[in-house]
């Protein structure tokens, strides 16, 4: 206690009402609605019309970005529109729309791979990027890219099968019901990264899965299982590496910086479908739960999928739901329109009929110090959120802000209630104006003085000549 | 799809801990329990009417001023009530001085917490200063003290073991009086004399993840070990034994040293913090002209609390060791 490393907060898990619950399949909808960006990077550009007929599997979006994932149809049917459409984000983003034919006729791109081809880094790489893998815990990140741009510097491949967030059970339900295809997908994955060493860290309160993947074997693979202490942000990438590792990943740094490459358990099993079975990004499991809920579950549900027809088809709502939540409590969006469609990175849809966020009127800090003790990344929220309040940009680059990885660890724990996260997301980006602001002037500056100098040189050389 | 439904868009995180303001003083309050309970074992009713009387006069001077003013808030947080009670524990425990209490509670509570902002806001501890203003404006009153109910007769002259300490003579009957001192069989404050009581509470409050260690920890033992060092009786450990268990140093170190608002926010600055406190008490005590110091080194040092967390932030993620070294070269 005296010495205590510090960071990290233990909210309830609450996995209790879906972890027993059976990942199921509920009916697909008439339609879905697939937006051409669901990952970090460059947008994709749709590859169909209007009127096309389009089958399971097929690649309708792609970008010729480095930092992008292709997109592929989730049902097949016909394209009945190509528009702007609500995100989970909040921004209008063109999407394909897709008349559901109910046939599932796949693609003709939808086989497994060649034994060879899984034996080069080169082409599971081909094959990842090809099916518009993704990482799958929400941060979107292309998988692909995220293998290749590490070769030479990566010689750690962990799996983050933390799964700190609340509620959600989607990846434990994946290990203890696919243990075998997610051990292959690990294993290529550390192909492609060109390492022969894996962690796979998973939080102790998934014990069963921890038993099972052991039993499969998962050593003889050079798949070593690491069981993690139950604490939120465990499953943060730095906190990961940090706790598996002890290597800490520099400020602005990537885990590659650290020859460290982090994928998620879902990330895992996609790459497992893809290889072994030809199917692209298009399924998510998705943990349906939270206090509104009627019956929570896990349920396979295909990309582009309204989140209004998840919940009816999982049983609705018991109660009025009063806040509905794409992906974790800790880190997931609120959402306004439940016809936002789930993408690649859904891991959960959380529907909260009371006031979880318990919000007061006036929130006051107490100075009681717990969001320094609950910070994974060692900064002190109390004194930035009283620069952010005062808009002091300096000051905030000072602590360090931009370290902060919005976890929502000091605005769980504040008793005081203060919307601590909130301030940080917008004082992060205060100070990334504040900073592009002052780059562009040093180069305006730059610049006028190189003019300047090129003018009195060419004053002097007319003086020489005459 | 079809039905309009009202929805909350906030930020994330969309959870959070039970554990508000509210609970946490309630914790305080349970943990101030034991004390308060051995004092009326050894003093009779009279403690219990000063703190019920401080108590409710923090109460009251708190909403009036929230009220009055038109500021949002009110005393449903309880902190005016762990104010109340702090205030009291450290008067002494006889009851025709429960007028002096209302006194101390409207300087605690009005000039010095809520004239800076309230909760949060002031810069010393409002208990400690109320008790400052009453200590210098009615000395006498102050520091008259009652004699425990199983104190030897021959002790009843009422002098607290601080003022035999002072002398820098030990307090007689050794191992007896340690046990005296632990159970609360001594003159002291309404909340300071039984050292178990106040551990107890302490026990409580850590357990409980209200305090941390670091406070109570580095300032007792930072007072054990200078008075360890600079032993003034034949007896060392006794010495030392006796300068930690008497007086308000665990009353202090534990309840009032480790006061959110007044104390640093960094694990390192707590601990120097600690140590400050330690430092500055056994020199009031050795050479100042009050016997206690406990109080007046806290306020001290809650002058120091920002000062201190501005030099003690806690190392950066991701730069460690060499890197830093590096870093700091670069810039």
């Amino acid at each position: 206690m005296l010495f205590k490393s510090h960071g990290g907060v233990h909210p309830n898990d609450m996995k209790a009402p879906a972890n027993e619950a059976v990942i199921t399949t509920i009916p697909q909808p008439p339609q879905v609605v697939i937006p051409m960006s669901q990952h970090i990077g460059a947008p994709c550009t749709p590859l169909v019309a209007v009127g096309d007929e389009v089958k399971l599997g097929q690649k309708i979006g792609e970008a010729k970005a480095p930092v992008s994932a292709p997109i592929h149809a989730s049902v097949s049917g016909k394209v009945v529109a190509i528009e702007p459409h609500l995100n989970n984000l909040g921004n209008m983003v063109t999407s394909v729309v897709i008349e559901n034919d109910f046939k599932d006729t796949p693609a003709e791109t939808m086989i497994p791979a060649s034994a060879e081809a899984l034996e080069s880094p080169e082409q599971i790489a081909d094959i990842i990027r090809e099916a518009g893998i993704v990482g799958m815990g929400g941060a979107t990140f292309p998988t692909a890219f995220k293998i290749t741009s590490g070769w030479g510097k990566v010689d750690t491949v962990i799996i983050n099968g933390a799964e700190c967030e609340p509620y959600i059970t989607s990846d434990h339900r994946t290990m203890l019901e696919h243990p075998e295809e997610l051990l292959k997908g690990i294993q290529l994955i550390m192909k492609a990264c060109k390492v022969d060493k894996a962690y796979f860290g998973i939080e102790l309160n998934k014990k069963f899965a921890i038993d099972l993947l052991n039993f499969k074997g998962a050593k003889g693979m050079g798949i070593e299982i690491v069981p993690l202490k139950c604490q939120y942000p465990q499953g943060a990438e730095k906190t990961l590496i940090k706790t598996i590792t002890g290597r800490e990943v520099p400020p602005g740094g990537l885990p590659a910086n650290v020859g460290c490459s982090v994928f998620n358990t879902f990330t895992a099993y996609s790459v497992y479908r893809a290889c072994y079975e030809g199917w692209p990004a298009i399924e998510r499991v998705v943990t349906v739960s939270g206090s509104a809920i009627a019956e929570p579950k896990n349920v396979k549900v295909r990309v582009g999928t309204a989140m209004e027809w998840v919940f009816e088809q999982t049983g609705g709502f018991a109660k009025e739901p009063w806040k509905i939540i794409m992906g974790g409590p800790m880190m997931g969006l609120a959402q306004y329109d439940l016809n936002v469609p789930c993408g690649k990175g859904t891991a959960a849809l959380l529907a909260f009929a009371g006031k979880e966020d318990k919000t007061v009127d006036d929130p006051v800090c107490i100075r009681c110090g717990q969001c320094i003790d609950g910070c994974p990344m060692n900064l002190q929220p109390i004194y930035m959120y009283m620069y952010q309040q005062k808009g002091d940009v300096e000051m905030l680059q000072k602590l360090n802000i931009l370290d902060c990885v919005e976890c929502g660890s000091c605005s769980y724990i504040c008793p005081g209630r203060l919307h601590l996260t909130h301030a940080f997301k917008t004082g992060k980006a205060m100070v990334q104006a504040h900073m592009a602001e002052m780059k562009a002037k040093a180069e305006a500056e730059k610049a006028k003085a190189e003019a300047e100098a090129a003018a009195q040189a060419k004053s002097e050389e007319k003086k020489e000549e005459k | 799809m079809n039905e309009e439904r009202k929805l909350i868009v906030s930020s994330s995180p969309h959870i959070r801990t039970p554990r508000d303001t509210r609970a946490i003083m309630l914790d305080v309050i349970i943990a101030l329990l034991p004390a308060l309970i051995m004092s009326v074992v050894m003093f009779g009713i009279g403690p219990l009417v000063v703190t019920a009387v401080s108590v409710i006069s923090c109460v009251v001077f708190e909403l009036a001023y929230r009220k009055l003013l038109k500021k949002p808030g009110g005393v449903g947080d309880l902190s005016a009530v762990v104010t109340g009670m702090l205030l009291a524990f450290c008067m002494p425990p006889t009851m025709d001085n429960w007028w002096l209490a209302i006194i101390g509670a409207f300087f605690a509570i009005v000039l010095v917490k809520q004239l800076f902002g309230g909760i949060g806001k002031n810069i010393l501890n409002p208990a400690l200063a109320g008790r400052a203003f009453l200590l210098i404006s009615y000395a006498v009153r102050m520091t008259t003290w009652a004699p425990a109910r199983f104190q030897h007769i021959d002790a009843a002259t009422s002098a607290t073991p601080l003022a035999s300490l002072h002398s820098g003579q030990l307090v007689e009957g050794g191992l007896n009086a340690i046990f005296d001192m632990l159970i609360g069989n001594i003159g002291g404050c309404i909340g300071e004399v039984s050292a178990i009581a106040l551990l107890l509470g302490g026990a409580w409050l850590v357990y409980r993840k209200v305090i941390s260690l670091r406070i109570p920890v580095t300032y007792v033992g930072t007072v054990a070990i200078l008075t360890l060092i600079f032993s003034r009786g034949n007896n060392h450990i006794l010495w030392m034994l006796q300068n930690v268990l008497s007086g308000g140093l665990l009353l202090g170190a534990i309840f009032m040293a480790t006061d959110y608002c007044t104390s640093p926010v960094t694990p390192n600055g707590q601990l120097i913090y600690g140590v400050g406190c330690g430092l500055l008490t056994v020199l009031i005590r050795y050479f100042g002209s009050y016997p206690e110091g406990v109080s007046f080194a806290i306020l001290i040092m809650n002058l120091c609390a920002w000062l201190i967390d501005q030099h003690t932030a806690p190392r950066r993620f991701g730069v460690v060791g060499k890197k830093s070294k590096k870093e700091d070269a670069k810039a």
